[in-house]
């Protein structure tokens, strides 16, 4: 390359997931000189893998999930075309359609595959029939299917992608059981309060929980499927989820001898150890490991684009801290960072009746992690300033119970006796309590002849139970006391 | 409102209206106070080219320096070298007289005015999803029954109070008050729900909402096959707006979007509102366009008691865009590059339709243009005040001064008529009969009371004499007949008979979509106002559209997909905090009126900065405190104001105030591309302790 310059000819993108059909957006009607092609092995279009837990909960249909999708300008999208190898002396990708297109530069997005746990009677090639990764539309297809005359599901892994099956199943009247190896939900996100509270408020979804134990066989036929675990027991339904988490599709990438560790490693640019070849999203391991999450994904599209356009050729990736969000009818999840993994203060909240629980840990004026379940209404403001690094507020309540704490929403007088005499009562019309007052003593002795006289109460109108009241107290009280 | 007159002294009575009902700001209290202020202009100005400075000059020296000076700078540079820049306070009437003074007297295509920096954004969206522009599709009375009112980026406790009468009604018969600000406004405190985001957000969390409605079945999908056409890609590009990502970018929790979308999704009457806060940002048309997506996908415009609606900001601001000050445009909302819409005007007008000339540009490049090159050398300003009210103020005040010939007329020596070669006296609302149409559309009769002061002359009579001087000729406004008395005299014959100027204007408007033909002033008076469309003087008036269909060729409204984008200046180390403008209650746009009446003086003495508690102690600043706002176009001062309304990361100012504390100085002058609206609403800026050596700049 292409050191820092603009590409011109052909980019070609393998992979129509949320990261390859970002960058497609990304790079759609920017300039003349610039053709792009995205190779989808997926034979539809392009869809929001986020939604396919609501799909399963059946409250979507299919072409709900369908992303916008940047064909026609400038971007040749072809589905259903898997690619079979990279010929980097060639410049040119291979498919399985036998078709060879150079490429003046590539760009990986081949996302990441679900992992199927080695166990008896689990054969990743060929699963049994009422067994189904959670992954892909196909997936989601399949589980629908299977769903359909179900009445009771399994979801080996209660990380975030398990819980989201169970959710979705539950939410279509299943009865759910989750089996976890670690004696707590998600446990790369909270610590053991949150996840025995988060697995209280699945119970009371209908979603059941069974913490620290491992499976250790899975036998299926064509009318139900059978989980043996490590404590003994047998759990029988009529499907099984595998949500064991994902591994990057790096496959082509090594092939092609490209350096890959957990994925396909990259740098800022996302250059791999080819300049000619960017890898982004699930694929890609910027840094320690590959996040797994669209919001990476969508941010390194971005870079992609605005080096391959020439937009910005300084563009540079740079990770931002993690959000992890549950958030279904029910549940409202969200953690950030490790509330045990380091210095500064702590702030928790507990309410275990409820479901809410809150635990942050503040380092240097700034949110180190939290830890947000239940209901918080500080939530999103929680999320911007662990996203941004911004100084969290100094009253630390707020960031616990919400803005309402600290607000400005002025309590009223117990009585109007109370009211200081400057104190506003008509904000429309600046009418004091002292210029009512003043109008009572002046002569006026009813409501309207008090509003006609100082013109409270004429604008809004939202203070007249005010002004009502500050007259009946006028006419109740002392005149003494009241000129006083 | 209704006036009395005592010994010369004008009271103000509030007056049973079905929109008010009887209800009255301050500002309306104290209304008349301006007819007889000592700042009040009764004689022209002219500036002394040996001082330099502005001197009383008789109307013939004035209107002959005017005149002599626009056609010696078209003479040697063209017609478009000279502009005319209107104001959305100005009537129907002055409005219309405008533009045709504007494209037959003078002949340019340069006029423009300052709605476009209050309404243009709504204005453009509404006509690209319903083919119409009317604030609300019906009347203001329908907000008092909605189940469900979402309020976005409008605070109308402090700039519309009497309306706050409705939203009370609304609350007390159970209704949800929904209200998105960045600030926790006197409106947002008596909502239901305040969703607080961070500025220039608002579309990412008008496509969340939708998301949430297709996830949630609120979608009303009958609606959207009958009666819309483009939901599909909204429904593609909505999919990517999933509620947590609104969340992590807009600070609003993914809870009070669910139960946002719920709310109106759920709701039998469900009306959503936008205003400044949503519309003056470069992404203003866009970020509307994703509410009326909303709207459109729960099946809400032409529903009985739902919709979709803008609350106008200015007196005229609804008539004020529909007959001619934009540049784009003829009278009755007509395209000005449309040849049949061409045409119908010149034959009202008695022009060559090839004469007319074409479309010019949007208000700030118009502004930004002035004395420079290729630029206008003259401008004649009516009814605004660009140097406190327009953005980057600064530049725009250079500007101004580059001018050969800048003509203001005002009835106060405003800041933008301080720089003026020529200032006129022109008569004030209670001594000039015309028209407005408000926010409903509802066209609405101002009735003279009294005659202007000695020395003064209407808008109407100003441009009548300019084109008499220009053209030999006035215009020729005929009215056939009259009923009464004509309320506003006029030493200069009818031709400035704005009751004259209205019947040529319903003609001109006849069958454009903001139809007057069949509105007269008696059928006005007759009823509490009239509503357009009305083409026709015995066929009904239209209080609610969209019943039936939309005003698009095929019937059917027409849905956009629009993307987030962030705000045109991004904060970053030198410049930390995002900064937003807004208004106070006792003042009234660039303050050139309200700051001289004393109550109004006394409420809202002073601009100020609006900080969070938190940042000021960050910034070591005390309450009252001053304060320096420094962006890269410039900077203001104003005393601080600690409120824990505000967001942290964000500053309020108020931009009624000029010279040193001009918040306008600092704002973003990135226009929409669409509207061609400023993005007044966010920029990026530093908050400093002003130093006491550097308060006196």
């Amino acid at each position: 390359m292409q050191r820092g310059g603009p590409v011109t000819g052909r980019v070609v993108v393998v992979g129509n997931g949320m990261a390859g059909a970002r960058l497609a957006a990304e790079l759609s009607g920017r300039g003349e000189d610039l053709k792009v092609t995205v190779l989808g092995a997926e034979p539809h279009r392009a869809y929001n893998r986020i939604m396919l837990s609501t799909l399963l909960a059946g409250k979507i249909s299919e072409p709900d999930v369908e992303l916008a999708e940047a064909i026609g300008r400038g971007v040749d999208l072809r589905t259903g075309v898997a690619v079979r190898a990279i010929d980097r002396a060639a410049r040119e990708v291979r498919t399985d359609d036998g078709d060879r297109i150079r490429y003046d530069h590539l760009v990986l997005a081949t996302g990441a595959r679900a992992v199927v746990p080695t166990l008896p009677g689990l054969d990743p090639a060929r699963l049994p029939e009422r067994v189904v990764a959670f992954r892909t539309l196909a997936d989601c297809r399949r589980i629908l299917a299977l769903a359909g005359g179900a009445r009771r599901a399994l979801v080996l892994g209660g990380g975030l992608l398990g819980l989201e099956a169970a959710r979705g199943l539950a939410t279509r009247g299943l009865d759910v059981a989750v089996v976890h190896r670690v004696p707590y939900l998600m446990e790369r996100q909270l610590d053991a309060v949150a996840g025995e509270m988060l697995a209280g408020t699945l119970a009371g979804l209908g979603v059941t929980t069974h913490l620290a134990v491992a499976p250790v066989a899975v036998a299926a036929d064509a009318t139900g499927v059978r989980l043996t675990l490590s404590d003994g027991r047998s759990l029988a339904a009529d499907l099984l989820v595998l949500a064991c988490g994902v591994r990057p599709d790096t496959a082509l990438a090594e092939a092609a001898g490209l350096t890959v560790r957990r994925g396909v490693l990259v740098d800022d640019r996302l250059h791999t150890n080819d300049p000619r070849i960017s890898a982004i999203g699930d694929c890609a391991q910027h840094g320690a490991a590959p996040t797994g999450l669209v919001a990476p994904a969508w941010a390194q599209a971005r870079v992609v684009a605005q080096l391959l356009t020439g937009e910005d050729s300084l563009a540079r990736y740079r990770p931002r801290p993690v959000v992890t969000r549950l958030k279904a009818a029910g549940i409202d999840l969200a953690a950030m960072g490790d509330p045990a993994g380091g210095p500064g203060e702590e702030l928790t909240f507990a309410d275990p009746a409820r479901g809410t629980y809150a635990r942050l840990r503040i380092h240097d004026e700034r949110l180190a992690a939290a830890i947000l379940l239940g209901d918080n209404p500080s939530v999103g403001t929680v999320i911007q300033l662990f996203d941004r690094g911004h100084p969290v507020p100094a009253d630390r309540r707020s960031l616990l119970l919400g803005r309402a704490v600290g607000g400005a929403v002025a309590t009223p007088a117990a009585s109007p006796a109370l009211m200081p005499e400057a104190a506003t009562v008509c904000q429309c019309n600046t009418v004091s309590k002292g210029a009512l007052v003043n109008c009572w003593r002046s002569g006026a002795r009813t409501f309207d002849e008090v509003v006609a006289g100082t013109r409270a109460g004429t604008g809004c109108g939202g203070c007249r139970d005010a002004v009502a009241g500050i007259v009946d107290w006028l006419s109740r009280a002392d005149p003494v006391e009241v000129g006083r | 409102m209704t006036l009395r007159e005592e010994d010369g002294n004008v009271s103000v009575l509030p007056r049973q209206f079905p929109t008010n009902r009887g209800g009255l700001c301050q500002k309306g209290w104290t209304s008349a106070e301006l007819l007889t202020h000592p700042d009040r202009l009764t004689t022209p100005l002219v500036r002394d080219p040996a001082s330099g400075e502005l001197r009383p000059a008789s109307w013939d020296a004035a209107l002959d320096r005017i005149a002599t000076g626009l056609r010696d700078i078209q003479q040697r540079h063209g017609r478009d070298a000279v502009a005319v820049f209107g104001g959305g306070g100005l009537t129907n009437e002055k409005a219309y007289a405008l533009g045709k003074f504007a494209r037959v007297t003078l002949g340019t295509r340069h006029i423009d005015y300052n709605g476009r920096f209050c309404m243009s954004s709504a204005a453009a969206a509404g006509m690209r999803a319903f083919g119409v522009d009317r604030g609300l599709p019906f009347p203001l009375s329908d907000l008092g029954q909605a189940d469900t009112l979402l309020l976005v980026g409008a605070n109308p406790a402090e700039t519309m109070p009497p309306l706050v009468r409705w939203l009370t009604e609304q609350r007390q018969r159970g209704g949800k008050l929904i209200v998105v600000d960045p600030r926790a406004t006197a409106t947002a405190r008596q909502a239901d729900l305040h969703l607080q985001p961070l500025p220039g957000t608002d579309l990412a969390v008008a496509n969340a909402l939708l998301h949430i409605a297709l996830t949630e079945g609120y979608v009303d999908g009958e609606y959207v096959t009958t009666r819309t056409t483009g939901f599909t890609d909204v429904r593609r590009t909505v999919a990517g707006w999933w509620p947590a990502r609104a969340e992590a970018l807009s600070g609003v929790p993914v809870a009070d979007l669910e139960a946002t979308a719920r709310a109106l999704g759920t709701a039998e009457r469900a009306i959503i509102l936008t205003a400044r806060g949503a519309e003056q940002h470069a992404k203003g048309v866009d970020t509307v366009t994703a509410f009326v997506n909303l709207a459109l996908a729960l099946g809400l415009p032409g529903r009985p008691g739902s919709g979709y609606g803008c609350l106008t900001g200015q007196g005229n601001g609804q008539g004020g865009r529909e007959h001619g000050q934009k540049a784009d445009q003829l009278p009755g909302y007509r395209k000005i590059d449309d040849p049949v819409a061409r045409a119908h005007v010149a034959q009202v007008w008695g022009v060559p339709a090839d004469e007319l000339p074409g479309p010019g540009v949007p208000a700030y490049q118009l502004l930004d243009s002035l004395g420079t090159a290729d630029g206008p050398r003259a401008l004649l300003v009516f009814g605004s005040n660009p140097v406190v009210s327009a953005p980057r103020a600064a530049r725009i005040e250079s500007r101004l001064r580059d001018l050969e010939l800048l003509v203001v007329a005002d009835f106060l020596l405003s800041e933008t008529a301080a720089l003026a070669d020529v200032v006129l006296p022109t008569a004030q609302w209670a001594e000039e009969d015309g028209t407005m149409t408000n926010l409903e559309g509802r066209v609405l009769r101002r009735r003279a009371l009294r005659p202007p002061p000695a020395g003064v002359r209407t808008d109407l009579t100003i441009l009548t004499n300019l084109s008499t001087l220009l053209k030999g000729r006035a215009p020729s406004y005929r009215l056939v007949h009259r009923k009464g008395p004509l309320l506003t005299p006029d030493a200069d014959g009818p031709e400035a008979d704005p009751q004259a100027v209205f019947a040529e204007l319903r003609r001109a408007s006849a069958g454009g979509i903001a139809d007057y033909a069949g509105i007269s002033w008696e059928r006005i008076d007759a009823a509490d106002g009239v509503f357009w469309p009305c083409p026709r003087d015995d066929g009904p008036d239209s209080p609610r559209l969209f019943a039936d269909g939309f005003a698009t060729p095929d019937g059917r409204a027409r849905f956009h997909p629009v993307e987030h984008r962030p705000a045109a200046e991004q904060v970053c180390a030198q410049y930390p905090l995002h900064f937003t403008t807004g208004r106070v209650l006792a003042q009234y746009q660039s303050g050139t009126q309200t700051r001289r009446v004393a109550a109004l003086r006394q409420a809202a003495p002073d601009a100020f900065v609006e900080l969070h508690p938190d940042l000021a102690d960050r910034l070591g600043v005390a309450d009252g405190e001053p304060v320096r706002v420094l962006s890269r176009r410039g900077e203001f001062q104003a005393p601080a104001r600690l409120s824990p309304a505000i967001r942290p990361d964000t500053v309020f100012a108020p931009f009624h105030w000029g010279g040193a504390a001009r918040a306008n100085s600092v704002t973003n002058d990135a226009v929409d591309p669409v509207s061609g609206m400023p993005e007044f609403k966010i920029c990026a800026v530093r908050v400093e302790r002003a130093e006491c050596s550097g308060v006196d700049r």
